[in-house]
């Protein structure tokens, strides 16, 4: 308990430092630039990929386990959205990014650490936490809402076209059941819990690389302990945000 | 001037440091000497402030360091400049990116001008051609001369090296330390060097300090580093076969 308190405590203190006034803004822009398409753009690839088969198998498993003639056949389309919007864009993308983004950011600052880089800074004067975190977090709050519309569209898109293919449901089926009793909001609600989950992502998973202390081998370490403090500590506020954006 | 008054220091209980005090002097190459796991490094991270020291001053030209706050130390970290053991270069940026980077952050200069300063402090370290060269595509000599050149890059008053020398070879070695004392001398530095190198002692030891188990054992320069009666000195500096020779044959 006593080791929790202290590490959250560290946490906070990090945190403060990351979000003090910048030095120099231009420089802070380009590395945020740099962020986004190191930790953003270069994520495109295996969201869409995931997206597109999740939404694949969704719109199957929604088929084979609704074959019962009471019930119409565009409801496929409907939970396959419902599923997507609710959970999977936001929650199932948000954790294969912690693998992604949270071992990338703990490893490239714990390497930083060990070999002097972060020293180098501090001692030209530079708030290395806020120079190196700050653009990474904002890089990921900024571009994880994108992620996560292009989840989105991309799961709804293999639902629809794996589910036409194997014959399950018709195409005007499942066009019809996307749309049907579409609540807007849920979208926005996949949205907030992108921001915070990116949030989490990235200020954890640096948290875990700045405080390395040693060499390769804990930076190994760190990069674990970044996606498995971050993927519970996500799962937990999606509990959270859960209870508080859909009662 | 650096001044450091009766620095201690310790790790979880293990005191690493036990009151030692020095003066560093401007325009000179001070060494701090010592056997590996001695403290040099660690009295080094006190001195520029990467360790707070448990007790003790450092006066940077009677300005007492110790007692700055956060804003204070980080301004007059402003006219220090290092050359870490393994460089420290940013892996993701390239040499003339490295050296520019006090420049980017601290200066009002156009970009013509960070360019030409630049080139200047490459120059002044032997770097040709390699301005778009990454870290990774050097050789450790090559590293550490654009690390001595990024240090310089702002015209520091206080340049500090720990262990300059190591993983070089031999003739690498003497041109990295020729230039720490030519640049140490043409821009009128306190410079600070930790190293196990006897061959940098003789070459560059205007003042040394040597550090033994965390207490400073002795002081002087490399005339009479050879003539000490220090025992643990001696055992420091005459720890290889050759040089017991050379005392030997000179003794005789």
């Amino acid at each position: 308990m006593f080791r929790f308190l202290s590490g959250l405590g560290s946490y906070c203190m990090l945190l403060g430092k990351v979000f003090a006034r910048p030095e120099k803004h231009s420089i802070y822009y380009r590395q945020t630039m740099k962020e986004l398409v190191t930790l953003g753009l270069r994520s495109i690839g295996i969201v869409t990929i995931i997206s597109f088969f999740m939404g694949a198998v969704i719109t199957l498993q929604t088929a084979y386990n609704t074959e019962n003639p009471i019930y119409p056949t565009y409801l496929i389309g409907l939970g396959a959205r419902d599923s997507i919007l609710l959970e999977f864009s936001s929650t199932i993308v948000a954790l294969i990014l912690a693998g992604k983004v949270g071992s990338n950011i703990a490893s490239e600052i714990g390497t930083m650490r060990v070999t002097e880089q972060i020293d180098a800074l501090e001692l030209m004067g530079v708030n290395s936490a806020s120079y190196i975190i700050l653009p990474k977090v904002v890089a990921t709050v900024i571009f994880n809402p994108f992620l996560t519309l292009i989840s989105i569209i991309t799961g709804i898109a293999g639902g629809w076209i794996v589910g036409t293919s194997a014959g399950v449901i018709t195409s005007q089926d499942y066009i019809y059941g996307i749309q049907y009793a579409f609540i807007p909001y849920y979208i926005t609600y996949a949205l907030i819990k992108t921001v915070i989950f990116a949030f989490i992502i990235s200020t954890i998973s640096a948290y875990q690389g700045y405080n390395v202390e040693g060499g390769s081998l804990e930076v190994g370490r760190a990069s674990t302990k970044a996606v498995v403090y971050s993927s519970v500590t996500l799962l937990l506020f999606n509990v959270i945000l859960t209870q508080l954006l859909l009662s | 001037m650096i001044r450091a008054e009766h620095i201690s220091k310790s790790f979880a209980g293990r005191r690493v440091l036990t009151d030692i005090s020095a003066i560093f002097e401007p325009g000179k190459t001070n060494l701090i000497i010592g056997k590996s796991g001695s403290g040099k490094t660690v009295f080094l991270k006190c001195l520029v402030g990467l360790l707070d020291v448990d007790e003790g001053e450092i006066y940077y030209n009677d300005v007492p360091f110790t007692r700055l706050d956060f804003r204070g130390k980080k301004e007059l970290r402003k006219q220090m400049g290092m050359l870490f053991q393994g460089s420290a270069l940013f892996d993701s940026m390239t040499v003339e990116e490295n050296v520019r980077f006090p420049l980017d952050m601290f200066s009002g200069m156009s970009h013509q001008e960070k360019i030409d300063r630049v080139n200047f402090c490459l120059d002044r370290v032997n770097i040709v051609d390699s301005n778009r060269l990454f870290p990774s595509e050097l050789s450790g000599g090559m590293k550490k001369r654009v690390a001595i050149a990024r240090a310089i890059v702002l015209k520091p008053k206080f340049l500090f090296c720990d262990e300059p020398n190591s993983g070089l070879d031999p003739k690498t070695s003497i041109v990295i330390d020729e230039l720490i004392r030519e640049i140490t001398s043409e821009l009128r530095m306190t410079t600070i060097v930790n190293t196990h190198d006897m061959n940098s002692v003789m070459e560059n030891g205007e003042k040394i300090i040597f550090i033994e188990e965390g207490e400073k054992c002795w002081e002087g320069n490399r005339n009479e580093i050879l003539k000490s009666d220090c025992s643990k000195l001696n055992d420091f500096v005459f720890a290889n076969s050759l040089a017991r020779q050379l005392k030997d044959s000179s003794g005789q």
